[in-house]
């Protein structure tokens, strides 16, 4: 096997071997190496297939912009993750990982029939070739793209790792730990300040931490000795917390960021049990200092995508951190001083390079050393094109016209292994601009740079454009000192040495003697998209950069453009013949990084997910084998099966028990808010439809809550207890919603008001009892209670004492029986509830669910708000004329019940509907249509509730229908998938219209 | 994620409020002699301003106090927070 670790380095532990797999073959690697640096020092350069040409593709960076060397990680069904970035991956023992991009392997060629096609699959590819036959996208185009794309596998088990969340506070933030970044952080926490200083790699240090360039100096030390002293230096401060290995994922304004701390992807499986894997830290900084660096720039010209071309910058890195050379002849082709410095790096170790350099000439001290070293450059040529299927073995070069337009003279061949390419540096703004700075282009070496605008953030170091070290640390320091308000001396005397870059030339797309549309020349690398696409947009008449970037998908792959975006910005403003500056950027949206749904979900995950509320009651539903439907956080019982029965037969017997004997249903649900105060039957004659004023101290009140535009919003009994004190309920669902609209209009319109609310929703406990037979057992809990008509009618409320608890009753009825309701205080609930099972023993007293509540109400036609309303619903669609006051001056909504909207007759109302066959029963939010031959068929309406009767033995429903109130009797057709079912037009009470049971 | 200065209980985060749209909206005293126009106009009319607009805050999970603020929304920066009752600050008109 070949060895391509050429060096120690103090980075990389040759005593610790790791074994990995990739691709199911196993490797060795160290601790200490990326899965990248492993891979290459390997010599495996070729890790993925191309998006939409298949073309072999090979590790092109060193960090987060990675294009290429996208994984999967793992292949068990709870744990195997996508899209993980070979280059970031921390080796460890056992990992196991594969390409991700290559169906079926990374050497078999299928799709590279794509590339031979190629001039089919121009921009807009997707939207102009997949559009038709539509029949063909679900079962046709998709798969194949799916399958061909390798978009990467989705875990389909729940993820079984820990994550955490976490909340701080901070004076300063400083976003990332390199020269400038640790500069901040020091004199922010030698100032007393409690700062914060994150990095996402796994040390400190940045790209000077393996500089190892004479032309670089601090205090006559290599600039990368002198950093490591001023590591140890900040480890040291007790003012200073330092987090490695976190990355920020988003800024968010006032300075509220999210950052993902990996604590175990990087140690093997056996250690990472019982871990938290990631911390999603919320830090609330006072100030930010953003000191996120800088990424290498590609160069666009014909085949610049083969295996074995890197950024220059990241072969340097390979070398000089992780001890790996990328190749064994290699070319360096760059705009820029950069590229020199990897250039004598190899040299020194013995690797043959050459450079091909777009200037014309240049003079820094980088330059000269290289010269004197006897290193080849080729001034002022240019990259036409490179050769080598699975990877890079030659390329030509020409040399370039005075204007650099085009390329003149002879072709020269030139064999390599690997082609480092610089096309300058791009600063990473994206921390600024999602804080919501703005930016600057600067045209000299076309850079868009932090603009700033606030006293709570800053841009330092390469983000903010400082190239050239003397530069980013004398700059770093003036600005720390200024932004911060203090008088830092520490670098004073800071002697720093450095190489100056004198000479720029940038060329967005490299000239060629071959015509563009017979070129490969890519920008986007993930997504395969070239700059022949870009232009073809821009002919096609597209011309802002985010409808661009759309039509071609550049930039929008997971890597978000980082090494695309400025090339199609680029591209454009020269074709369009604008200043790049004018175009403006696409937006950076965070994260920065993918992260995992675990890390943002946290510990809310399973029972945690979602508040549950349970009644007092809970244990005895559970025990008697209740089966819940969750009403917004409720846990409710929804039917009892007794013996095996379906949901149907459960329904049916309780149905039939509550209005033959009696019934017992949980209450304790229902939103409960107390009212007092001098004004308390002046605010409810305001909230409600009806009038409230004379209901007499111990009597129960219907009442319809609207909003302001007229529509139904809730409803519910409100008892008068005293003068000034009431008691309203409300819809289990609406009840936090109600109180909050009432709070809204006592404190904002009607301040002068004397009322207090207090929600007691959780205070009471109720129980239900229903049924003929219903006055007979609360004979037996309350014998002292006269439970005669004339003492305690319908809508009528008495307290007594169940044994010395005091308990509030209010005979009021949802089901049309004969029915109290019994309030206890909750730490009494179950002893309540077990009491009236008891008593109701020899009466067949059965407990009922909210499906049988539904049921027996629909019986007698009462609505459910939020069911048979959507918000769209008066009280006149409802039938419901009669609560509605026409004495009362105003109410909420009153206004809006005549406005020429809510008058319309032909609005949909809600009436009953019988089905002609008894036994059918509708489906609940089946469409209503009278007319099945005219197309398009006319919708009339739907259903809202509907259940079969047993008290009735057939099928009633409650629907919506246009016009419904003056269609009583009319015949109408519900279309079902495959019949149609005959219906009629009823009344909305099905059962005891003259109201004989609520008395019986 | 704003931090919003609540006038009863000090500066909490965003999450512990609601917001209530645009504030200074006063409910017509006689909605009854009011035209379509003229209640539509109450009922549904808001500015959404981009600069400075004055809204309604509800500190829900603190105080459930409703007060006013002044927020920039090209920025998101929130100059003012005052009770409900008070008159906006001048300097902001
Ligand atoms: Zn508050």
């Amino acid at each position: 096997m070949p060895n391509y670790r050429i060096h120690k380095t103090e980075y990389i532990d040759e005593t610790k071997r790791v074994s990995f797999k990739y691709d199911g073959k196993t490797y060795f690697g160290y601790e200490g190496d990326t899965l990248a640096s492993a891979l290459l020092a390997n010599g495996i350069h070729l890790v993925g297939r191309s998006f939409k040409y298949h073309r072999p593709r090979g590790i092109v960076s060193c960090g987060a912009e990675e294009p290429n060397a996208i994984c999967q990680i793992g292949s068990k069904k709870d744990l195997t993750e996508p899209n993980a970035r070979a280059t970031e991956l921390e080796l460890y023992e056992g990992l196991e990982a594969s390409s991700q991009n290559c169906w079926p392997n990374v050497k078999f060629d299928i799709g590279g029939i794509n590339n031979f096609i190629s001039p089919l699959i121009p921009a807009g590819f997707y939207y102009k070739t997949f559009m038709w036959p539509k029949s063909f996208w679900k079962k046709v185009y998709e798969p194949l793209i799916r399958l061909s794309a390798g978009l990467g596998k989705s875990p389909t088990e729940p993820d079984p790792d820990i994550y955490d969340h976490k909340y701080v506070h901070y004076d300063v933030l400083v976003i990332g730990g390199g020269v400038s970044g640790i500069i901040a952080a020091k004199m922010a926490a030698k100032n007393n300040l409690k700062t914060l200083l994150v990095d996402d790699k796994k040390i400190l240090g940045g790209s000077t931490i393996y500089q190892n360039n004479e032309s670089f100096k601090i205090d006559d030390k290599l600039s990368s000795e002198w950093l490591k002293n001023e590591i140890q230096e900040i480890k040291k401060l007790s003012n200073l917390t330092i987090k490695t290995r976190t990355s920020i994922a988003a800024y968010h304004g006032y300075n509220f960021l999210l950052a993902k701390e990996n604590l175990t992807d990087h140690l093997p499986e056996e250690k990472k049990k019982n871990k938290i894997r990631q911390r999603l830290w919320k830090i609330r900084a006072k100030k930010v200092v953003i000191a996120t660096g800088s990424i290498e720039r590609p160069l666009v010209f014909n085949n610049n995508d083969r295996p074995g071309i890197l950024l220059s910058n990241s072969i340097n890195k390979y070398l000089d951190y992780y001890g790996v050379t990328c190749g064994e002849n290699i070319i360096l082709f760059t705009n820029n001083d950069s590229a020199y410095e990897t250039s004598i790096s190899l040299h020194k170790k013995g690797i043959k390079n050459i450079i091909v350099d777009l200037r014309k000439s240049a003079s820094s001290e980088l330059i000269k050393q290289a010269e004197s070293l006897g290193i080849k450059i080729y001034f002022n040529h240019v990259v036409t094109n490179t050769f080598g299927y699975r990877k890079i073995n030659s390329l030509e070069i020409m040399k370039l016209s005075e204007d650099g337009n085009t390329t003149v003279g002879n072709k020269i061949r030139l064999s390599c292994d690997c082609l480092g390419m610089s096309g300058g540096w791009t600063p990473m703004v994206h921390m600024h601009t999602q804080s919501g700075g703005k930016l600057d282009f600067r045209d000299e070496d076309q850079v868009f740079l932090p603009k700033e605008n606030s006293e709570d953030q800053i841009s330092v170091g390469s983000c903010n454009g400082d190239f050239d070290l003397e530069n980013i640390i004398d700059k770093t320091v003036n600005k720390i000192n200024k932004f911060l308000d203090i008088d830092n001396q520490d670098y004073q005397e800071t002697n720093i040495i450095c190489s100056k870059e004198n000479d720029k030339r940038n060329i967005w797309l490299l000239p060629n003697k071959i015509p563009l549309g017979k070129t490969k020349c890519f920008i986007d690398f993930q997504n395969d998209s070239t700059a022949k696409d870009i232009k073809l947009a821009l002919k096609e008449g597209f011309r802002s950069i985010e409808h661009v970037k759309r039509y071609t998908t550049t930039g929008m792959a997971t890597d978000q453009g980082k090494l695309s975006n400025m090339h199609a910005l680029g591209i454009i403003a020269d074709t369009a013949g604008v200043k790049m500056g004018t175009l403006g950027t696409t937006t950076f949206r965070p994260p920065f990084t993918p992260l995992t749904f675990g890390t943002l979900v946290g510990r809310n995950v399973g029972k945690f997910f979602e508040v549950v509320r349970k009644t007092s009651m809970h244990e005895w539903h559970v025990e008697n084998n209740a089966e819940f439907e969750n009403v917004s956080q409720w846990k409710r019982p929804w039917y009892y099966a007794k013996n095996g029965e379906n949901m149907h037969d459960a329904v049916q017997r309780e149905s039939k028990a509550a209005r033959d004997s009696a019934g017992i249903l949980d209450a304790s649900t229902l939103g409960k808010i107390d009212i007092q105060g001098t004004d308390a039957s002046e605010f409810l004659n305001r909230v409600y439809t009806n009038a409230w004023s004379k209901l007499a101290i111990g009597k129960c009140r219907y009442g319809l809550m609207l909003n302001e535009d007229g529509m139904v919003y809730d409803d519910g009994v409100t008892t008068r207890i005293s003068e000034n004190h009431y008691l309203m309920t409300t819809t289990t669902g609406g009840a936090a919603n109600v109180l909050s609209k009432l709070e809204d209009y006592l404190q904002t319109e009607w301040p002068e008001l004397d009322v207090y609310l207090t929600s007691v929703t959780d205070h009471y406990s109720t129980a239900s009892i229903c049924g003929p037979n219903s006055k007979k057992i609360l004979n037996k809990l309350f014998p002292n209670l006269d439970l005669s008509d004339e003492n305690f009618p319908h809508m009528s409320f008495k307290e007594d004492k169940l044994e010395n608890i005091n308990c509030r009753i209010m005979r009021i009825s949802f089901t049309g029986e004969l029915s109290y309701e019994i309030n206890i205080e909750s730490k009494y609930g179950n002893s309540l509830w077990k009491m009236c099972i008891e008593a109701g023993k020899e009466f067949n007293l059965t407990p009922y669910g909210t499906e049988t509540m539904h049921l027996l109400r629909a019986e007698k036609g009462f609505i459910i708000v939020g069911q048979d309303t959507d918000g769209t619903m008066t009280p006149s669609d409802l039938q419901m004329d009669w609560i509605v006051s026409k004495k009362k001056y105003d109410f909420i909504g009153k206004r809006s019940l005549y406005r020429s909207d809510t008058i319309r007759e032909d609005r949909k109302q809600l009436v009953g509907l019988l089905t002609d066959d008894p036994k059918e029963i509708l489906e609940e939010g089946a469409q209503i249509v009278s007319d099945i031959k005219s197309k398009p068929i006319d919708m009339l309406g739907h259903v809202t509730s509907s259940y079969f009767s047993p008290n009735l033995n057939k099928s009633i429903a409650l629907a919506v229908v246009r016009s419904g109130k003056t269609m009583k009797g009319q015949k109408l057709i519900i279309p079902m998938e495959n019949k149609n079912i005959n219906v009629t037009v009823s009344d909305t009470i099905f059962l005891d219209k003259e109201n004989k049971r609520l008395n019986a | 994620m704003f931090l919003i200065n609540c006038p009863f209980c000090g500066e909490r985060d965003q999450s512990e409020f609601s917001s209530g749209g645009e504030a200074h909206i006063v409910r017509p005293k006689q909605p009854t002699e009011l035209s379509d126009d003229e209640w539509a106009e109450y009922l549904f009319m808001r500015k959404n301003i981009k600069g400075i607009q004055f809204e309604r805050w509800n500190h829900v999970h603190g105080c459930r106090k409703w007060f006013n603020v002044v927020r920039d929304t090209s920025n998101d920066k929130i100059l003012s927070v005052y009770k409900m009752g008070e008159k906006p600050p001048v300097n902001y008109k």
